[in-house]
């Protein structure tokens, strides 16, 4: 009986993005059949683990490391993943989460949850994560290993780089 | 003219007196990356993206300022020319705001695409993320200073074409900044003709036709080349 290979364990991770990468990583559409023929999809927005797995061999992971519940999660991500993606434009540069970056933390929040007419007031400040001086691009918090740009991704690059790590060749894009 | 020859990449080839290492290089084919070079304006060596090496010299020159000699021996690529170039480009998106994803000029953009050419796929440096303004007083046109990388062709172009010299630069360093006339808002511009041509030359979104949203601004430069074939060659094409 021929043994069944190992499949490989893949993770998406959701940092401080709009969660278009991962949109444009549901635009693989009929691809995504194949890929989990080949990979499990063990950690992301839509699985229901709230813990990042262990021994994860491809994880992607979009947007910039922007409060400290990011940072935390992304070296949960560098010490359980052999390979980390910065996956889009927010991860890879900082992007339009790092926007807010020339404007203190402080003076955000007062516009944001004091002083805007907004349904979310300030009391939701107890329960935000901090955040942190500036939104850095993953490279900046841990160790990357592969940059997949745009805003978002186009499928087709997803699928160029997902392809060639999966048959083992190198990225190129 | 007098030829002189000179070593380019092993290859022994001519050139004329008086041409830069840049010019010798286009007449052979050879690519050689630029940023503030515009074919028809005054080099300027501001980028530092064409730099090569010339053997005798202890560091690398820019092809656009220096002049070919007889004998002298180019590199135009190697692992340190290509590693002082992705620099230059990362040191270049960290110093502004250039944040493709809502720019004019995404996926139009000479920056962005050197990027991508050079293999320059992440920025190593701390992004400086400077408070800049806008200034789209003019009527038709706005500068975005977060885009801005100070190659100064609009500079250039005002000045030695339109001959209006409407754009120039205050500060100094990393302080410079393009400005319209004496530092006044472009719109209260008394020397601008309103020709668009610093808007045409522009490699990035930093000059832009008002109303463009993301990735919708495109430039064309080649227009520069056909009215100075014009002016100074008296020959005339579409």
């Amino acid at each position: 009986m021929s043994q069944v290979p190992k499949k490989l364990r893949l993770a998406t991770v959701w940092l401080g993005g709009c969660s278009g990468c991962h949109m444009s990583f549901l635009d693989l559409d009929e691809l995504l059949i194949e890929l989990v023929e080949k990979v499990d999809i063990v950690y992301g927005p839509l699985v229901d683990t709230k813990k990042f797995p262990e021994e994860v061999d491809i994880c992607l992971v979009e947007g910039a490391v922007t409060n400290v519940e990011n940072l935390e999660l992304a070296r949960s991500i560098r010490s359980n993943s052999k390979l980390v993606i910065s996956f889009g434009d927010c991860a890879v540069t900082g992007n339009v989460t790092s926007m807010r970056n020339r404007i203190p933390v402080k003076d955000l929040l007062t516009a944001v949850y004091h002083e805007a007419q907004a349904p979310i007031g300030a009391e939701s400040l107890e329960v935000l994560p901090a955040l942190l001086k500036k939104a850095l691009p993953l490279h900046q918090a841990i160790k990357v290993d592969i940059y997949l740009p745009g805003c978002p991704p186009a499928p087709e690059r997803i699928a160029a780089a997902l392809t060639a790590l999966l048959d083992n060749r190198p990225v190129d894009l | 003219m007098p030829v002189i020859t000179l070593t380019i990449d092993e290859e022994l080839v001519s050139a004329r007196a008086g041409q830069s290492i840049l010019e010798a290089c286009r007449d052979h084919e050879i690519k050689i990356p630029t940023l503030c070079h515009l074919d028809g304006l005054s080099a300027r060596g501001g980028c530092r993206l064409c730099l090569v090496a010339v053997a005798g010299s202890p560091r690398l020159l820019p092809a656009c300022t220096t002049a070919v000699q007889e004998n002298m021996v180019v590199t135009t690529s190697n692992e340190k020319i290509e590693r002082y170039r992705r620099m230059i480009l990362e040191l270049t998106f960290a110093e502004r705001n250039h944040t493709c994803a809502v720019c004019v000029s995404n996926e139009n953009c000479e920056l962005q695409t050197l990027a991508a050419e050079l293999g320059m796929d992440h920025v190593r440096y701390d992004y400086l993320n400077p408070d800049l303004p806008l200034d789209t007083s003019h009527e038709r046109y706005g500068v975005d200073h977060n885009r801005c990388l100070l190659c100064l062709r609009c500079v250039r172009v005002c000045d030695e074409v339109e001959g209006a010299h409407t754009w120039d630069v205050k500060g100094r360093g990393i302080k410079s900044q393009v400005i319209t006339d004496l530092n006044r808002p472009w719109g209260a511009s008394e020397s601008c003709t309103e020709c668009g041509k610093c808007v045409e030359v522009c490699p990035t979104g930093a000059l832009f036709t008002k109303g463009s949203a993301v990735a919708e601004m495109k430039k064309e430069a080649s227009f520069l080349r056909r009215i100075l074939d014009g002016r100074e060659k008296r020959q005339w094409r579409r």
